[in-house]
């Protein structure tokens, strides 16, 4: 039957390596209109770690990004649109300076409160979606995760299917939450498996079109994944250790091809718009470069024009960068008929 | 969701190649990409030998095909890798394997080969196969044994790739064909790198219903990726400058189909401002027949009728210029997103005239080699107030090798993919007290 399964990974990504794999896996991906199939597993570690690590990466400030209604318009009756405004219910992106994000439930009776002070949501709805909002007092905040499903969920609309595990009980059940609040929830489903300790189930063996394993054992659940793919699908992995990706090749080696490791990084710039002092040396060679403070002649006007403080616009990279996130490798199952 | 049933029709089953459509070969592991398509007739130049490709029609992708001496000539032959041929890679899984020669005693004055060139010819005459030449070559050398093990496999690889060349048939996709062309004509996508573009796509949030409004002059691989990512729902609207589109050629290498293809519209700058404005009057709808195709009698999306297989061989044309009906839908609800990939053109003169008819909450990419115009362009957005979340990107890619005792990243790398300024679009507020 035409019936879409998949699974998915809730995961550690940034953007960058996260678009990359969509690129990659949109090979397998492009099929969306019959059988769209996504394997991957969860990282198993405790819901109190998660939170750690996920308050330290602000990658999961992108999962809210999405996570704006009409942004993810899997369903149609969500699209954004000029006549689209803020209901009860919606999940909204709120920025509170031009780089911090929020996420937010709209509730006529709720209030939004950080350090600009309290903004009532009741003033939010009905409004058009991008709109400002004003405010008077002080405080808080928090986020979400499930990310790279979220990510891997849009990419497979409308047809396709994901399927994620997670050997967390507690964990899975809070991913199932978020999925229902961003949307997806009718393209995810969440299970709980010890993937690497058990590989896939059976039932969806041959039947992915891609795998996608984000453990600190990835090489355990690399001959399940393979199991699982159709032929010439696509896998990839994520690992933050060069040594967990050279046993991870290792292991690739005996069932898959094409393999490739690689490493994305982002690297973002400041624009400034910065008052440059042009200057012209006058005949006694010396700079003319503040013409305030000279006396000047009628005919000198004209040349003290030209050395104007004039602004420039200017862009230079931000001093902080991250250095690494983890590498990605991807492989392809090798054709055996 | 209607337009879905269609596809599950076997003969453009997108696993196994057909006639006529197109194909990435990879000739060697990745010492030669190009893309071809499988027409009658087509043939590959391996060496300085041609090729039919006619073998490669109705296989899997991702099958490997090996460069066979036939009496007739050269022929291409699918060839599916036992264990014993991977005895090349598993060599190479035993690190801990003591090396104990090194090749100070090797000299190298090209005499180490007793086997001459006319020897070989003799060989291939008389139908030896590939992998037996290269064997044959490795028996006759002289220093073959005193090499390290990993000279070894490099001596024999490079043998192999001489006198028993591989094809791996593979499936275009954005990723390959973005790399395929970033390595050959980089100037015909406008230096963009593969993740550049997957960058874009992620950022401009395509994805299934959404109506992405792209300026798409890197020859139509902006478009295909955004195409191929929608699979079939929601539209990609291409406008242009002037009256005639820019050339798309690249997205006839996507393998879409029909579906996907009539997602694909156009629409010239200037048609698309006066509808937004409301003040274009009369619009002059150019039904181009030939994009109807001889494919199908039918126009309208949820009727679609199964392409008869004699006529597969042409790939469906995508591009037909917007409805009426369709402008009219996107000046009430705007874009979902905006994508623009033009080399040429300034960034602040396009967003100008574009942001008004993109959504509010829209989220917008802007990709260009050059850093100047993205940051004026910034700088205007964050004057007038147009936007949230104003950022530019520059991404790194590199890749590495991955091998027992030799993993380091390749020596090659790409420096430079491009700039991407992303953001998403506000509304102006009035009641800003700002």
């Amino acid at each position: 039957s035409n019936k879409c399964q998949g699974f998915s990974l809730l995961c550690f990504l940034p953007k960058e390596a996260r678009s990359l794999l969509l690129c990659v896996l949109q090979d397998s991906l492009s099929n969306q209109l019959a059988k769209t199939h996504l394997s991957l597993s969860l990282p198993l570690i405790s819901a109190s770690q998660f939170k750690q690590l996920a308050s330290n990466f602000s990658y999961s400030l992108y999962i809210n990004k999405l996570s704006t209604l009409g942004m993810l318009a899997t369903d149609p009756t969500k699209k954004i649109s000029f006549t689209r405004c803020i209901r009860d219910g919606d999940l909204v992106v709120v920025y509170e300076r031009y780089d911090t994000m929020k996420a937010v439930k709209v509730c006529e009776s709720s209030v939004l409160q950080n350090r600009f002070g309290v903004f009532k949501h009741s003033d939010w709805i009905g409004r058009p979606f991008g709109t400002k909002v004003l405010s008077n007092k002080v405080l808080e905040s928090g986020t979400g995760s499930g990310s790279l499903t979220t990510s891997l969920a849009r990419a497979v609309a409308p047809t396709g299917h994901v399927y994620t595990f997670d050997f967390h009980e507690q964990r899975a059940a809070s991913a199932r939450e978020d999925f229902e609040k961003i949307g997806v929830s009718h393209l995810v489903t969440v299970g709980i498996r010890d993937v690497q300790g058990e590989g896939f189930p059976d039932e969806f063996s041959g039947k992915a079109d891609s795998v996608f394993l984000d453990l600190p054992q990835p090489w355990l659940a690399i001959p399940s994944a393979g199991k699982m793919l159709k032929p010439d699908g696509i896998l990839c992995s994520f690992s933050p250790c060069v040594e967990q990706v050279q046993r991870s090749c290792e292991t690739l080696r005996s069932s898959f091809t094409d393999i490739r490791t690689f490493e994305v990084l982002l690297r973002t710039y400041e624009i400034r718009e910065e008052k440059i002092i042009r200057f012209q040396c006058d005949e006694g060679g010396s700079p003319v470069s503040h013409p305030s403070k000279r006396k000047q002649h009628p005919s000198e006007e004209s040349n003290a024009q030209k050395n104007l403080c004039s602004p420039v616009v200017m862009a230079r990279p931000c001093g902080e960068a991250r250095g690494h996130t983890g590498y990605l490798t991807f492989a392809r199952l090798r054709c055996l008929v | 969701m209607s337009q879905n049933k269609v596809q599950s029709e076997p003969i453009q089953n997108p696993r196994v190649t057909w006639e006529g459509c197109s194909v990435l070969l990879d000739v060697n592991n990745g010492d030669r990409l190009l893309f071809a398509r499988l027409s009658p007739g087509a043939t590959l130049k391996i060496g300085n030998k041609n090729c039919s490709l006619h073998p490669l029609v109705g296989c899997p992708f991702g099958s490997l095909f090996q460069v066979e001496n036939k009496k007739e000539g050269p022929n291409l032959c699918r060839f599916v890798p036992s264990t014993e041929d991977n005895h090349v890679q598993e060599k190479g899984d035993c690190p801990i394997k003591k090396e104990t020669k090194d090749n100070r005693a090797i000299i190298d004055n090209n005499k180490a080969q007793s086997l001459s060139g006319e020897d070989i010819d003799a060989m291939r005459r008389h139908g030896a196969t590939g992998d037996e030449i290269v064997e044959a070559l490795i028996a006759n050398s002289a220093t073959f044994e005193k090499k390290t093990s990993f000279s070894q496999e490099k001596y024999r690889l490079r043998k192999q790739k001489k006198y028993a060349p591989r094809v791996l048939l593979r499936r275009p996709t954005s990723f390959s064909i973005c790399e395929a062309y970033f390595k050959k004509y980089p100037i015909r996508i406008g230096f963009m790198r593969e993740d550049t573009l997957s960058l874009l796509l992620s950022m401009a949030n395509v994805t299934a219903n959404s109506d992405v409004l792209v300026v798409d002059m890197v020859g139509g691989i902006l478009t295909g990726s955004v195409a191929e990512r929608l699979g079939g729902s929601g539209y990609v609207c291409n406008t242009y400058l002037g009256s005639t589109p820019p050339p798309m050629d690249i997205m006839r290498m996507f393998n879409l189909n029909y579906e996907t293809c009539m997602r694909v519209v156009r629409c010239s700058l200037n048609d698309l401002c006066s509808v937004h404005n409301g003040i274009f009057e009369q619009f002059d709808q150019h039904e181009d027949s030939s994009n109807a195709e001889s494919q199908t009698s039918q126009t309208t999306v949820s009727e679609t009728t199964i392409p008869s297989v004699s006529k597969s061989c042409k790939p469906p044309k995508a591009g037909e210029n917007a409805s009426e009906k369709l402008l009219k839908l996107w000046k009430e609800n705007g874009f979902s997103s905006l994508i623009i990939a033009a080399p040429e053109l300034d960034a602040w003169s396009l967003v100008k005239d574009l942001l008004p008819v993109l959504s509010y909450s829209a989220p917008f990419a802007i990709y260009h080699q050059c850093l100047e115009p993205l940051a004026t362009c910034m700088h205007n957005m964050q004057l007038g107030k147009m936007a949230i979340g104003l950022q530019i990107s520059e991404p790194w890619l590199r890749e590495y090798q991955v091998l027992p005792s030799r993993t380091h990243p390749c020596m090659q790398m790409s420096a430079f993919g491009g700039y991407i300024l992303s953001g998403t679009r506000i509304h102006s507020n009035l009641f800003s007290s700002e």
